[in-house]
């Protein structure tokens, strides 16, 4: 039969380090249902009868976050048979505050005491015989990063499992406030059950999640025990039992650590962090930072040199290559075996479709890559310090800073960088305004409308203040979102700033090809299948294949064109362009010059540089409406590689048509602002 | 007086958190529990969050919620 053993941690423990080497590479990511909480699930390499859970990382089993509460739900709910609490040995005062929240729901409990390497080094001592003692867990010293200690760990843990060996029970509170505490859990039925007496620390607590479970006959008798516990603790037993723990840890710590006697030290990290953050130095090591990280993923002219491509765009080149001789040889097998037009069709839309993902790929994973390292190195947590004071005016973390300026070269990558933010809230909010940054895609689609429309101003400030304005919309969105959509939810700047350390390359690997497959499996799907879609709905009407004028895409265009008056632009070439670039945005370009006089394809290219204007959609645009098209399609639902990108993010289908709902209303009322001041005032 | 009222290098004793909530719960969660000692170590490049050590580790809170924490020199 198998066990299932949960890795439990702060953040920055190594408790992912400790994940992958006790899994390798046989893992599952997915999401905890309803949150942007990352699921991470895999087997003992060693013994493919233990599943491993991962459970994200907390300082706490406290009801105000959600990754807090996915992982006391789990450890309470699902019962694994052992949980692993890794403890940072370099700060394991604080680490230790987990361990006896874990230990008072009774799970039996291995504690992995890692950084062993590091606190040695120190010259300090962790007594683990005597901890384990008092405890009553085992206590094994481990070094996740050199993979010391694993197997004793993992054997622990096993035995552990099987034997069902708990915890002791300590004596964490004073005699007043563990009688109040006996008192709710004998009002909850047996005063002996231990999820009783887990749920009575927690309404002790106040906790208003566990407090909702309480049958309605209890209720009345429960509330006034949870007031008589608060007088017992002198006005406030949440305060009193927070500080209970932390009493009872200093002993700990004082009975099982010897420090070197040096004192405090500066460590590398000390020395490093005083360059790294200093008043004068933090910001300009920060922009260079940010700059390479968006240049190597991005930039044709890498470290501005002309012509050379980045890391990122040189793979995606070589990828579009390869995937475009493979198509074409494809294709051409298929006109040689004399298939009919719509099976050449078909086989081409779907070898795009694929094609469509792929060249995705190379961004994701060298993003990744630099993402992960910086994560794993600390200073990702960095980025926060520095950036929050501009940030939390939007409501938003200082981290949200990334995924807003990766927005700028493409959605997709920008939008899974999300996952880098401390709270489910902030992912969310971030998630939906991440595509009004103007992608690289969209700057065709303003250089044809500048060249067309705008000829005789000054274009460079028409493009720019597209630009401008889909920041401005995702500031405003933010503050929006914040006050209506999720006011309940606080948002606070405590935390930690990790040591910072050299990630391991293994870390590093697994996390970007993690990301590498994710997109490609879970958005690919919704990429292939919506490609595919659109091409069916543009090549064919109800009698058989033909010209995208008499398509069903154009009936639909037609069907659908009034709705666009209000904006400037009913007309149905302008609404079939809105849903071509969904596939891509730069398709519009493309899509107009069919529509409009069926110019040659140099042609299409060089309206797309910005080199020729497109004179004929001047049937149709003015430069309201023109400007009104261009922020709609700024501002609308991205293309659908970054909705499945969303999917892939949010974990659900319900919280991404949320997202894109906001995305297509906030789009249709700013375009519509535009076409009614533009016309008021021009 | 509050940890705000500290300057870089200068030590204080939590004597009690002013707040409520999930913001007081978060603040003691991560340690800074009546008694302990703080240390503020720096201000962030633009003047706030701030970095304290606390319990052998580096912290960063913003400035308003340092004015919860009442310390003694």
């Amino acid at each position: 039969m198998s066990i299932t053993i949960a890795l439990a941690g702060n953040p920055n423990c190594g408790k992912t380090t400790l994940f992958n080497e006790i899994t390798g590479s046989r893992q599952h990511v997915g999401n905890w249902p309803g949150v942007t909480v990352e699921k991470k699930d895999g087997v003992y390499k060693k013994d493919r009868e233990v599943i491993i859970m991962d459970l994200p990382g907390t300082y706490s089993l406290s009801p105000y976050s959600a990754e807090e509460i996915v992982a006391r739900d789990y450890i309470v709910k699902e019962k694994p048979d052992a949980v692993i609490n890794i403890v940072d040995g370099t700060s394991i005062e604080r680490n230790l505050y987990l361990t006896m929240q874990i230990m008072e729901t009774r799970i039996p409990m291995v504690v992995a005491m890692n950084m062993m390497d590091e606190v040695e080094g120190r010259g300090d001592k962790i007594d683990c015989g005597r901890l384990s003692e008092i405890l009553g867990a085992p206590v094994v010293p481990i070094a996740a990063r050199t993979g010391k200690g694993l197997k004793e760990l993992m054997d622990a843990a096993v035995e552990v499992a099987k034997k069902g060996v708990k915890p002791n029970r300590l004596t964490v509170f004073d005699s007043q406030l563990a009688d109040a505490i006996s008192s709710i859990a004998d009002a909850l039925g047996d005063a002996e059950s231990e999820e009783n007496c887990w749920k009575a620390i927690k309404l002790a607590e106040n906790d208003e999640i566990i407090a909702k479970t309480v049958p309605s006959d209890k209720q009345a008798a429960v509330e006034t025990l949870v007031k008589a516990a608060d007088k017992a603790a002198g006005g406030d037993a949440e305060a009193k039992i927070a500080d209970s723990r932390y009493q009872f840890i200093a002993k700990v710590v004082k009975d099982c650590v010897k420090k070197s006697g040096k004192g405090h030290q500066e460590t590398k990290s000390d020395k490093l962090d005083k360059i790294l953050t200093n008043r004068l130095l933090a910001l300009p090591i920060f922009a260079a930072v940010m700059y390479l990280l968006f240049a190597c993923t991005f930039s044709e002219n890498f470290l501005f040199i002309p012509e050379l491509p980045s890391p990122g765009v040189w793979l995606a080149g070589i990828v579009e290559e390869a995937w475009a001789f493979v198509a074409d040889g494809a294709v051409g097998v298929a006109e040689g075996m004399g298939a009919s037009e719509w099976a050449v069709g078909l086989v081409t839309s779907c070898l795009d479709g694929v094609g469509a993902v792929f060249g995705f790929l190379p961004l994701v994973l060298v993003l990744f890559l630099l993402m992960s390292f910086l994560e794993d190195s600390g200073y990702m947590a960095r980025v926060a310090f520095v950036m929050d004071r501009i940030f939390r005016h939007f409501g938003l973390s200082g981290r949200s800073f990334i995924p807003m300026l990766m927005g700028f070269g493409c959605s997709v990558p920008a939008l899974m960088a999300s996952r880098t933010l401390e709270s489910d809230k902030d992912r969310k909010i971030t998630m939906m305004i991440t595509p009004f940054m103007s992608c690289g895609a969209k700057l065709p689609i303003y250089a044809m409308f500048a060249a067309t429309l705008f000829a005789d101003s000054n274009q460079t400030m028409v493009v720019f203040s597209v630009y401008m304005l889909g920041i401005i919309v995702a500031i405003l969105g933010a503050l929006i979102l914040n006050k209506f959509a999720f006011k309940s939810e606080t948002s606070n700047f405590i935390m930690e700033l990790p040591q910072y350390r050299i990630p391991t390359l293994k870390s590093v690997l697994i996390h970007a090809w993690e990301k590498v497959k994710g997109f490609a499996v879970k958005a690919g799907t919704v990429i292939f299948a919506s490609t595919v879609l659109i091409w069916f709905l543009s090549s064919f009407n109800f009698g058989g294949m033909c010209d995208m004028e008499e398509s069903l895409l154009a009936s639909v265009g037609n069907g659908i064109k009034w709705i666009f008056a209000p904006l400037g632009f009913a007309d149905w070439r302008a609404s079939v362009g809105v849903v071509t670039g969904w596939i891509a945005k730069e398709n519009i370009v493309a899509t107009f010059g069919q529509l409009f006089g069926n110019v040659s394809e140099e042609t299409v290219e060089a309206v797309m540089a910005g080199e020729e204007g497109l004179p004929a959609i001047t049937e149709v645009f003015n430069q309201v409406s023109a400007y009104a098209y261009m922020a709609f399609n700024l501002l609308c639902m991205p293309c659908f590689a970054a909705v499945g990108a969303m999917k892939r993010e949010y974990g659900s289908w319900k919280w991404t048509l949320r997202a894109v709902g906001f995305q297509m209303a906030t789009a249709y009322i700013v375009a519509m602002l535009i076409n009614i001041v533009g016309n008021m005032i021009f | 007086m509050t940890l705000r009222d500290l300057k870089p290098g200068q030590k204080g004793k939590v004597s009690s958190i002013g707040t409520t909530g999930a913001m007081k719960r978060r603040i003691m969660d991560m340690g800074v529990t009546p008694g302990v000692e703080i240390k503020v170590i720096k201000a962030a490049p633009l003047g706030d969050p701030i970095e304290v050590n606390v319990r052998g580790y580096e912290l960063s809170l913003r400035k308003d919620e340092a004015a919860q924490i009442q310390v003694e020199m």
